[in-house]
């Protein structure tokens, strides 16, 4: 990793890669779960939408 | 006649104005982090006591301002319901609490990895490592105390209650680097008399403590207008099983 991206990190080099990579796999979880739950909520949305089960509001649109 | 926090803080004038807004907020927080980690591996310099351990600042500082600055905001959000009794409060608090554990759990993995090379060890109980260890109790709590009542409006009073109350950890945290023994260096960003970071440093972590704030700010839009549309399903639901029963009724008539 640093050969390729051109940084030495000297011997404690680990600890800052672990570190990134907590950041980089725990905020990369969380986009990955509000996409998934906007997705699923829309979904559940158009399917009442396509039994007719609408807003007022959505109605009156 | 409504005042301007009623008009903005509808929840279909919020859907509205958060749908065009969050496409740029999110893009200027990807640009924003990346150039801030450019700056952080390619221009900011080794620490001269630490070495290049301290590059771990660059996101665990962000991360530690995040956790207290996304609990504040959860304790406002709760006021604004408690108070006002409006719903988007509601909505706001409720999905700030996740993102906030998320970046006290971020604070507290990457400060221990920080602490291993730099003091010898993962893990001290000083004041300022356990009070952010509460704080992140203090987050689970308030999703399990909401997850564990199932109607919804008294699950809501309660934990905007819990958050208000838990809203004395926040000094608490701030100045538990000044009082007792403690590994954790002193302020030295958000201090009386300005930083005593170099610049070279300070620039850095400024850019990455915006992008990440950046990114707070969209992945909580995001959160809230996956929360609104759940509750519109739920709603949906409600009205139509009560259709349902009251043509059961008017047939049995």
């Amino acid at each position: 990793m640093e050969l390729l991206l051109g940084i030495d990190l000297g011997p404690h080099a680990s600890f800052i890669w672990a570190a990134y990579g907590a950041v980089v796999a725990v905020i990369g979880g969380l986009i990955a779960w509000l996409y998934i739950d906007g997705r699923i909520q829309q979904r559940k949305l158009a399917v009442l939408a396509e039994r007719g089960v609408r807003r007022r509001s959505a109605r009156r649109a | 006649m409504q005042t301007l926090t009623q008009r903005l803080a509808n929840p279909t004038r919020f859907m509205e104005l958060s749908g065009s807004v969050l496409p740029w907020i999110a893009g200027a927080a990807a640009v924003v982090i990346a150039y801030g980690l450019y700056l952080a591996f390619y221009v900011a310099p080794p620490d001269y006591q630490q070495g290049e351990t301290a590059r771990i600042m660059y996101i665990h500082v962000p991360c530690a301002w995040l956790a207290m600055a996304v609990y504040a905001m959860v304790a406002m959000s709760a006021f604004g319901f408690l108070v006002f009794r409006h719903p988007l409060a509601d909505v706001s608090a409720k999905t700030a609490v996740p993102l906030g554990a998320a970046f006290t759990f971020l604070a507290l993995v990457t400060g221990s990895l920080w602490g291993r090379p730099t003091w010898g060890t993962y893990w001290v109980w000083d004041a300022r490592l356990t009070s952010v260890l509460i704080l992140f109790f203090l987050y689970l709590g308030l999703m399990a105390l909401r997850s564990s009542i199932e109607d919804d409006s008294l699950a809501s009073k309660l934990t905007a209650i819990l958050a208000l109350v838990g809203i004395v950890m926040l000094p608490i945290i701030k100045f538990s680097v000044d009082f007792g023994n403690t590994l954790h260096q002193p302020a030295s960003v958000l201090r009386v008399g300005g930083p005593t970071i170099d610049t070279a440093m300070l620039t850095p972590l400024l850019v990455m403590a915006l992008g990440f704030t950046l990114m707070f700010v969209a992945m909580h839009f995001k959160a809230m207008r996956n929360e609104i549309l759940r509750r519109r399903v739920r709603a949906l639901q409600l009205a139509q099983v009560e259709k349902a029963q009251a043509s059961q009724l008017a047939a049995a008539e």
